[in-house]
């Protein structure tokens, strides 16, 4: 069977998890191992008055306790985010200060103010709760809205009014003028709510200091261990990036809440220099809900206008993002580059404009979690089109379809310039698929048992492959966004694939092999992944932004041809041939046309014992390269979602779920079918399960499984999963990327489907029982009042 | 206190202190890391091993509650390295796992659930399973490859 492009390859990591010898961080014990907790606020908002730890250095075990002031004196830096913003006035976005451990106040219950340090896990979280620390508690404001009215407690000296941010993108009177001759406008209030990301694997660090080669390792759950190491040298101050080497093991899910680099880290490298012992900390799950970045959280108020044919005029939206305490690594480019360059959708709309107010509150930082931004655009864009034609009285996938764009490349209002896709396609294949004729029919069927059944349609565009460097450095980013690989070829033919991707869950060890095999006629057994060290592979940007395959594989891509230029030299040379008549094939080098060969392992082997190479060629079969995208990659799908709700009680069930993608080139379909699955009960998980709440105190109410209800087995339906994809014209595979699309083009079917179940439009997420009965109700009293 | 019991069928004993739970038992002292930990509320079930035969959270049971106790973990589920548990071959042939690590949990689980409808003579249906699933988190599958994971394991089980 072929192991190459296409194939549904089982992946080669599977055995170790399977048998139980993966290797996640808190599985390493190093020699002289002490163990960290944290001392945390428990307020949401206050200054620190003063801090007594002589309780818990009293403590037998008890190594040290070391608190912000101290960190600071040592010089090391505040916690940025990378990414600057502007706003529409030209100032510069207001960062406040976020020191690894607090120095003079808190801003949010789980705020770290010291790091204790003891021989066990249970001597550190004992004396930690030993310490005594004096606040004086200060006014609190969680939700966006409040936190930027006028009176509001002010989080930051430097973001008067709590205001990070007042951005905009495209033209405002065009599109105002656009909406005021509207034939039909739809204005919704939409709110994307809260989210917690939950990798299975709680965070964890493991820091070690070498006092004798000033040297540290650090051990860490993290998507992109490379930036980690770059940021704790740069902006932290930790060490110089050749005496720091960070090792991203196996890591158990990420979601984007692995990307930034937390106090955790910071404090326990510190803590491994001051104390000379290895330093490990785990996260606790509510410790996670405490600390881990959160996801969306946005108010939205949109306006759609329509012509009387149904072709879209205008698009105006205004959103306040809920960005936190503090900014995280990317919070800034989430409610804006990676959110309101994607609100055109799949459509054809000449005039669109947003406002985005980022604004700090007394809550857990908020940043990057799957799609990050993506699906709250395409959340605004579908409710409004569902909406719309529900209320102009047309069917919404003929709204859709009339407003599809159909040409590429087709530059939109708001910087995306998409490449490819078929849009049509997509919607007709989910149509077929979900039996979209017969639902009627199933929707009496429904009725005659007592319950109400519903449809509803999401067509999801997205912007990932992340992305061209100089594209993101002219809108703010600190960072360039390309990807590296190293292909190693050994004297035995085997071949080592270093890649700055990191994968966690994604499956690269099988799919990175295969284009491989497929290159070079291999068996994937011959080929090995290497990545998540420092030591190892050169430099990486990470994985998130669904740009593994895109950005990742292409960099693999243009390695592989400089390897097959050199291999093709050394065997025309061996076999007295023309460099252009070598072809490679089935593990062999030939001379076309011909029954001269090598074996591609006796390639290898010429190459280094170097005996008979062309004259002057280095030897050796190794070649590095970096690939830059040249633009972001756009899939595309259409999701259609059926429920049926119990007009009683509001328990809703989700009967059908089907999907049509449009991925691009597709390496292993098995593993993107599972990363569909898994994205859409994600985005089933947000629009009827899970919700971070807070009180009016900041404290958060859903900080464990008790309380925050992560999609169970029992919650969730099967999906069918299927691709209608066109080639992506931007990378060397024709590849778009599925991590994330699951999670973006859902939550608007699941909505859509159930407003229209239970004929009421005004419905939020999370869709609970109570939710949906509430909403229900208001049809029954308005049906009654009429 | 001194702990003894068997684990994956070989004698062990630790001193351990007397609030030492079973997965602390298995991870830190044993050193058998494939047990894993996912949260502090008994909910995600990444700690689940079995007991003198019964799937139980080992995060919620005292070290000293498994005193002369048989417990088999993930490491004890193959007879050999290259003889896997059906159930462990169901996972990697349906795709049942992706970041792998709710995996030991879901197939400790898996393993006893089957096992349990079997000896009742009863038919494992995809519903059921899903319902069997209710003490077993994961993020990244979706639970689709997981509930076809089980199915299929259940049939080569029978065959063993």
């Amino acid at each position: 069977m072929s192991e190459g492009i296409g194939a549904r390859v089982l992946r080669k990591e599977d055995k170790r998890f399977i048998t139980g010898k993966g290797r996640y961080t808190d599985d390493i014990v190093e020699a002289n191992q002490a163990y960290a907790a944290f001392v945390r606020s428990p307020h949401a908002h206050a200054r620190i008055i003063a801090i007594d730890t002589s309780a818990a250095m009293a403590i037998e075990g008890v190594e040290t306790v070391l608190m912000g002031p101290e960190l600071v004196a040592d010089g090391i830096g505040n916690i940025i985010c990378g990414w600057g913003v502007t706003s529409k006035d030209g100032s510069a976005m207001n960062m406040g200060a976020w020191s690894a451990l607090a120095t003079d106040k808190v801003r949010y219950v789980g705020d770290a103010v010291a790091i204790v340090v003891a021989d066990s896990k249970s001597i550190a979280k004992l004396a930690a709760e030993a310490v005594v620390v004096t606040y004086e508690e200060l006014p609190v404001v969680v939700g966006s809205v409040q936190a930027l009215a006028k009176g509001a407690p002010q989080l930051h000296d430097n973001a008067p009014g709590n205001l990070i941010f007042d951005w905009e993108i495209g033209d405002l009177a065009p599109t105002d003028a656009a909406l005021a001759t509207a034939a039909h406008v739809t204005e919704m209030d939409i709110t994307n709510n809260r989210l917690a990301p939950n990798p299975m694997e709680p965070r964890s660090a493991i820091a070690t200091f070498n006092e004798a080669e000033d040297h540290y390792t650090l051990y860490t759950t993290s998507q992109n261990p490379h930036v980690a190491r770059l940021v704790l040298s740069a902006f932290y101050n930790v060490a110089p990036e050749h005496k720091l080497r960070v090792i991203a093991p196996d890591v158990g899910g990420g979601f984007g809440s692995k990307i930034y680099i937390y106090p955790e880290e910071i404090a326990c490298l510190w803590a491994a220099m001051k104390s000379g012992r290895s330093i490990k900390w785990t996260s606790d799950r509510t410790e996670a809900f405490l600390t881990d970045a959160h996801g969306r959280d946005h108010v939205t108020t949109a306006k759609i206008g329509f012509d009387k044919d149904g072709m879209i005029v205008g698009l105006k939206v205004d959103t306040k993002a809920n960005l936190g305490a503090y900014m995280s690594l990317f919070s800034s480019a989430v409610p804006t580059y990676l959110y309101a360059t994607l609100l055109s959708g799949q459509y054809n709309i000449a005039n669109i404009y947003c406002n985005v107010q980022a604004v700090y509150t007394n809550t857990v930082p908020v940043d990057a979690y799957r799609g990050a931004g993506r699906p709250e655009a395409c959340y605004v864009i579908e409710r409004l089109m569902e909406t719309a034609a529900r209320q102009m009285g047309v069917d919404p996938s003929e709204l859709r379809a009339k407003n599809f764009v159909t040409s590429f490349p087709h530059q939109t209002p708001v910087i995306m310039a998409y490449d490819s896709g078929d849009f049509a396609a997509n919607q007709k294949q989910a149509q077929d698929a979900a039996d979209v004729a017969g639902f009627a029919a199933r929707k009496a069927e429904a009725a005659s048992r007592g319950k109400l059944r519903g449809l509803g349609y999401s067509n999801y565009i997205e912007a990932c492959g992340i992305a061209p460097s100089a594209a993101v450095g002219s809108l703010g980013a600190g960072v360039g966004l390309w990807e590296s690989a190293e292909v190693r070829v050994n004297p035995v033919g085997t071949i080592e694939i270093l890649t700055g991707s990191h994968s966690h869950g994604q499956g690269h060890e099988t799919t990175f092999a295969q284009i491989v095999a497929e290159r070079f006629g291999l068996p994937t057994e011959n080929i090995q992944i290497v990545h998540g060290d420092t030591d190892k592979v050169q430099f990486g940007m990470g994985t998130y932004g669904s740009r593994s395959g895109a950005v990742g594989m292409s960099a693999i891509v243009k390695a592989m041809d400089k390897v097959e230029a050199k291999v093709k030299k050394i065997a025309a040379h061996v076999l007295e041939a023309g460099e252009d008549d070598i072809v490679i094939e089935g593990g062999a080098v030939k001379v076309a046309g011909t029954d001269k060969q090598m074996l591609w392992h006796e390639v290898g082997l010429a190459a280094y014992t170097a005996h008979n190479i062309p004259a002057g060629m280095e030897p050796g079969l190794k070649e590095s390269a970096f690939y830059d995208p040249t633009n972001f990659t756009f899939p595309a799908g259409c999701y259609i979602c059926e429920v049926e709700v119990d007009p009683d009680t509001g328990v809703t069930e989700v009967v059908q779920f089907v999907a049509s993608d449009d991925f691009g080139t597709i390496i292993n379909p098995m593993i993107v079918e599972g990363q569909v699955h898994g994205g859409i009960a994600q985005g089933i998980g947000q629009a009827m399960l899970e919700n971070v709440v807070y009180d009016e105190a900041g404290q958060q109410l859903s900080a464990s499984y008790m309380d925050y209800t992560m999609p169970r087995a029992d919650d969730l339906p099967n999906y069918s999963v299927d691709h209608a994809s066109t080639t992506c014209p931007g990378n060397p595979l024709g590849m778009k990327g599925c991590g994330e699309a699951g999670a973006i083009g859902s939550p608007p079917a699941v909505i859509n489907a159930i407003t229209d179940a239970i004929g009421n439009n005004n419905l939020s997420m999370p869709a609970t029982p109570a939710a949906v009965w509430t909403a229900l109700q208001d049809v029954r009293s308005k049906l009654a009042a009429e | 206190m001194k702990i003894a019991m068997i684990v994956n069928g070989k004698s062990v004993f630790r001193e351990v202190s007397d609030n030492t739970l079973l997965v602390e038992y298995i991870r830190d002292h044993l050193r058998l890391t494939g047990t894993h930990v996912g949260c502090d509320t008994s909910q995600c079930g990444a700690c689940v091993v079995h007991v003198d035969g019964q799937a139980i959270k080992s995060c919620t049971m005292l070290a000293a509650s498994a005193e002369g106790a048989a417990v088999t973990t993930v490491e004890g589920l193959a007879k050999s390295k290259d003889d896997l548990h059906p159930m462990q071959v169901a996972f990697k042939e349906n795709h049942g796992l992706q970041c792998g690590f709710c995996t030991p949990g879901m197939i400790m689980t898996a393993t006893d659930m089957v096992a349990r409808y079997q000896a009742q003579g009863k038919e494992i249906t995809e519903d059921a399973i899903r319902h069997e699933l209710e003490g077993n988190i994961c993020r990244c599958t979706g639970y689709h490859n997981i509930v076809k994971s089980i199915a299929d394991g259940a049939s080569k089980m029978t065959t063993v």
